[in-house]
């Protein structure tokens, strides 16, 4: 238990790669929270997967003991969250589990948009913000400069910017001062009925689901009993605790304090972000006003490649299922795939982590299915569908019109590449709502259809700007527009798994896009194959992958045959990576490589 | 009991000679240039092995002989005519066995030809590759055409029988390119004829800059394809059918040797890396040799074997190959045949829509390939084979 006016709670915010993990390294290290032969480098990314993207995923918390210049030792609690858009709503709830943020800024780069949506979603949380200049060790570092662009476009004081060097160590001391010093400590009645805030949870083969908390009034302590009061349900808690960054048992957590619980709940779906947790005998008055739960935005398909893999594919996708509320699945039979599933994700980054983590750690070979915003289609009669897989879109005529989420866009570039982010924009069926400068920097805001980001656009951004740019986005609703079902038929046939929606004005660009995709994709067969792109049983754009004249070996005796029946099984082996449609062939990888675009 | 299922195929030896003067950048035979080498100890080595093999498959009545390479015509005539008696010794012979050698054609080894006759040998297969100096240069190849033609006019007085090998789709060559000079071989009274289209092989010098990005100028498939199609229409006229995928000759003149390959015959391999397939009882194996010379020579003469594996061909194996190989021959597999050799019959649903789209054809139990089959083998392999 720990006096309140000795707690300092806070998050760092970041845009990528502006040294978030490297500071939280520092931290840890030099209050010596972590044995300098166990520290390793980004140490609160625990998954592989984060390792090796360098992203973090999770909220991680740590608990530091921080002993300060005052002569009074401190208690830190970090809450590390990931900086990616598709975490955005995340993020905006761990928010609440502390009072105060670091901001930090790289100082050879300046603000970036995941800057400004962070540190946005920190002043909606009424934090204090304390800003780092990161990276002065580099030659190109232009604190002033920055400081005068922090007060410029996020409008807070940062003539008391801390400059530092996560790298070297350098002003690590003075940011941590700053934390006790700059940032306000917690407030709580340790006498009135507990109230803890659910932060967040995940499950850990060991322990079952281990819960993140933030206690706000009360006591808890190892064998209570408590009420999730938004779920009902009821726990003993079996193991208290605190990260450091490995788990520690603690007799019990105070207001202000924030640690972990396990009580043998069996699913992460049990929990509930944003639950009010109190006693089960001595409940608190009122709960915590909660949170929506977060709910997936992108849609695909995931279908094994090999058709026996199918039950193996549905264990794994309820175990990930299991320890991330945020994903959804149903199952999905395709005329063309065979039975798989319908997943839906908080974006496409959260999509790729689920399907790699199938793939890596499940080994499960998958075809991917074009990425799919949910539509809302209003039909004739009155009622309102959810669309969530264009294969599933009704006769057009039963529809009186479609409606399409859409997002607001802030992306941030050097002048020189502005002209062709706007064109970008533009041919994705954006409309600018903003454009100033920041600097040297433009600063853009666009309403865009979803649709239209989802699948490349950020690659596309990326390459168009030789990765000057940066992106966020967030959702800001519905809208009617001119969309319709377009499919694909490969030799005469369509193939329901490349049916996308597109808008009418672009659907002979992006038909004639996908044949041609497609004509590169498919390998050339024993007859030729026509690649049409139609709307309604109208064909809008078509290819021919022409006949295959030739492949035979030119010398085979005696002493090749074994050689060349290896060869053979070896390529029939790779036909089985391939989806049979009729006679034709489709690789698994063209499901989805069909989509991009060059342009 | 009926007969053995080989017989349907035949018995013949291969001798393998891994030595030549260069590297051809192409080439991925198991060939190797030295300095020196001592015919007399590869003499007995060879003598050693058809011994041992004759010990295995004793009394079968032998049909071909076949000295491949490498470069054959770079052993000594004493060495062949030693191979060829021993032979000859071991195992009683057709009546008209073929005894073929490998002969590349320059001057020198062109003076050899009547010691080969002499020795035994009555068909050469001559590597003459291309009809055009640049090319043969860019192929690595040791000759002119000049002296390839005078090589070739040699064997055709020595030799009842002589074919030669070319390599066509090579850099830069056009259909009219090829039409010229296919012209030109065809005219000069081989009465067998290999016509290879060029494989970049990996491992070769090819491969290599192939890889890297280099050897610029190769006909894409369409091109190799309407060679193809030239070759088979310019040999017809000729009165050279293909037989094969890439060999032609009239109905007496086809290479009685490599026939055995592809109709699943029984082989012996002797010499570094030549494989065999033998068939002992109802158990049909598959033997490879140590594919360094030293080491299976050394072999050879410390135990008295050059085998180095010996594995056996499962029921299924054998029907793939049987399907791999025979279905290059113009005549094709026979179906019933094949549910001999893996005790099932041919599952035909799976030709159905290659006999439709004129891929293949059915008479009888004969299985073959039509002509616009035959260069797509290897896509039609992949529909068949389980
Ligand atoms: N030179 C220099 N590099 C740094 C510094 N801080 C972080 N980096 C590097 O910047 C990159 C991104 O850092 P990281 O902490 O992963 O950023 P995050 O994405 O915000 O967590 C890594 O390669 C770090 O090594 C610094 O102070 N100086
Ligand atoms: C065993 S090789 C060589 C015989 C002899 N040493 C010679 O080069 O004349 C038999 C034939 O295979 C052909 N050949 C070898 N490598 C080839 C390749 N990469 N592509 C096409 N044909 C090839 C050549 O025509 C060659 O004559
Ligand atoms: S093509 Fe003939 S001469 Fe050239 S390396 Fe190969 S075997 Fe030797
Ligand atoms: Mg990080």
């Amino acid at each position: 238990m720990t006096d309140l006016s000795r707690i300092r709670n806070f998050s760092i915010v970041a845009h990528i790669d502006h040294g978030k993990s490297t500071l939280a390294d520092r931290l840890i290290q030099l209050t010596g929270t972590v044995a300098e032969r166990d520290m390793q480098e980004q140490i609160l990314d625990a998954m592989d997967i984060e390792r090796e993207r360098g992203i973090t995923i999770k909220a991680n918390t740590v608990r530091i003991e921080y002993p300060a210049q005052d002569g009074e030792t401190y208690i830190l609690n970090l809450i590390d969250t990931p900086g990616h858009v598709d975490f955005a709503y995340e993020v905006s709830r761990s928010m609440q589990a502390v009072e105060g943020s670091l901001l930090v800024v790289d100082a050879t780069q300046g603000v970036e948009a995941q800057t400004l949506a962070n540190v946005y979603q920190a002043i909606d949380a009424d934090h204090e913000i304390v800003p780092v200049l990161n990276k002065i060790d580099l030659p190109a570092a232009e604190p002033d400069r920055v400081k005068e662009q922090i007060e410029d476009v996020i409008g807070i004081d940062a003539q008391d910017a801390i400059e530092i060097s996560a790298k070297t160590g350098l002003g690590i001391p003075d940011v941590l001062e700053a934390i006790v010093t700059r940032l306000p400590a917690p407030k709580g009645d340790r006498d009135a009925p507990l109230k803890a805030m659910l932060v967040d949870s995940y499950y850990d083969p060991y322990l079952g689901v281990v819960v993140l908390i933030r206690v706000i009034d009360g006591v808890v302590k190892k064998g209570d009993r408590v009420r999730m009061m938004k779920t009902g349900g009821t726990y003993q808690i079996d193991k208290l605790g605190v990260f450091r960054p490995k788990m520690q048992d603690i007799a019990e957590l105070g207001p202000g304090e924030i640690g972990f619980l396990t009580a043998s709940i069996k699913q992460v779906r049990d929990t509930r972000v944003g639950d009010t947790i109190t006693h089960e005998k001595k409940q608190c008055q009122t709960a915590l006003p909660g949170f929506k739960p977060s709910q997936p935005v992108v849609f695909c398909g995931l279908f094994p490649v090999d058709t026996n893999d199918f039950e193996d594919l549905r264990d794994a996708i309820e175990k990930l299922a299991l320890n991330d509320a945020s994903f959804s699945s149903e199952m999905e039979t395709s005329a063309a795939l065979g039975f798989g599933f319908r997943c839906g994700f908080l974006g496409l980054l959260h999509l790729e982590v689920i399907r790699d983590r199938l793939e890596r750690e499940y080994d499960i070979d998958l075809i991917t299915t074009a990425p799919s915003v949910i539509y809302h289609l209003h039909m004739k009669d009155g009622e309102v569908v959810e669309l969530h897989n264009p294969a599933d879109m009704p006769d057009q005529t039963l529809i009186d019109h479609v409606e399409e989420p859409r997002i607001k866009a802030t992306i941030l570039v050097p002048d020189e590449y502005l002209g062709d982010v706007l064109t970008l924009c533009h041919d994705r069926r954006g409309e600018q709502l903003d454009l100033t400068y920041a600097g040297t920097r433009a600063m853009v805001v666009y309403d865009l259809p979803l649709n239209e980001v989802v699948f490349d656009f950020y690659d596309r951004l990326k390459s168009v700007t030789k990765g000057y740019a940066s992106f966020d986005y967030q959702m800001i609703g519905y809208r009617a527009d001119n969309l319709v079902k377009m499919q694909i038929l490969v030799n005469e046939e369509p193939v329901d798994a490349l049916s996308i929606m597109v808008h009418r004005d672009r659907a002979e660009m992006r038909g004639r896009a996908m044949c041609e995709k497609l004509k590169e994709l498919i390998p050339r067969h024993m007859f030729k194959i026509p690649i049409q792109a139609a709307i309604g049983g109208r064909v809008i754009a078509r290819e021919t992958i022409a006949a295959l004249r030739k492949d035979v070996t030119a010398k085979c005796y005696g002493g090749d045959a074994t050689r060349k029946k290896k060869l053979l099984e070896k390529q029939k082996a790779g036909k089985k990576k391939m989806r049979q449609f009729g006679k034709v062939e489709i690789p698994q990888s063209a499901f989805i490589n069909a989509l991009k675009m060059d342009s | 009991m009926s007969r053995p299922d080989w017989e349907e195929g035949g018995f013949g030896l291969y001798i393998h000679w891994p030595f030549c003067q260069a590297k051809c950048p192409y080439c991925d035979f198991n060939s190797h240039v030295v300095a020196q080498i001592d015919q007399d100890r590869w003499k007995r080595a060879y003598l050693s092995e058809v011994e041992r093999l004759a010990a295995e498959l004793p009394g079968r009545t032998l049909q071909s002989v076949f000295f491949g390479g490498g470069t054959p015509s770079l052993m000594a005539p004493e060495t062949v005519a030693a191979v060829v008696d021993s032979i000859r010794k071991a195992w009683p012979v057709a009546n008209d066995i073929e005894i073929t050698l490998e002969a590349n054609p320059t001057s020198v080894e062109a003076g050899r030809f009547r010691g080969y006759r002499d020795a035994g040998i009555n068909r050469v297969s001559m590597g003459i590759q291309a009809l055009n100096d640049d090319d043969l240069r860019r192929l690595g190849r040791l000759h002119s055409v000049a002296e390839a033609r005078t090589a070739f006019d040699t064997a055709r007085d020595v030799f009842d029988r002589v074919s030669f090998d070319l390599i066509y789709a090579r850099q830069h060559q056009t259909v009219g390119d090829w039409r010229a000079e296919l012209t030109e071989a065809l005219s000069m009274a081989a009465d067998h004829l290999s016509l290879y289209q060029l494989t970049i092989e990996p491992g070769t010098a090819f491969g290599d800059r192939f890889a890297n990005g280099g050897l610029k100028g190769l006909p894409d498939d369409d091109l190799g394809a309407d060679m193809y199609a030239l070759t088979q229409d310019l040999c017809d006229k000729a009165g050279l059918p293909a037989y094969e995928v890439s060999n032609h000759a009239g109905d007496m003149a086809q290479s009685r040797h490599n026939l055995i390959y592809w109709r699943a015959g029984d082989w012996g391999g002797i010499g570094p890396g030549a494989h065999g397939r033998h068939t002992i009882g109802t158990q049909r194996f598959a033997t490879e040799t140590a594919l360094s010379p030293m080491e299976w020579l050394l072999h050879v003469e410390k135990q008295g074997s050059g085998e180095s594996a010996r594995t056996e061909v499962s029921p299924e194996d054998q029907g793939t190959e049987y399907l791999m190989m025979g279905l290059r021959l113009a005549e094709g597999i026979d179906l019933a045949r094949y549910q001999r050799m893996t005790g099932d019959a041919f599952d035909t649903t799976r030709l159905k829509p290659l006999i439709e789209d004129g891929f293949l054809e059915i008479e009888g139990s004969r299985l073959r390939t039509t002509n616009a089959g035959r260069p797509l083998l290897n896509a039609i392999l992949r529909d068949l084979i389980v």
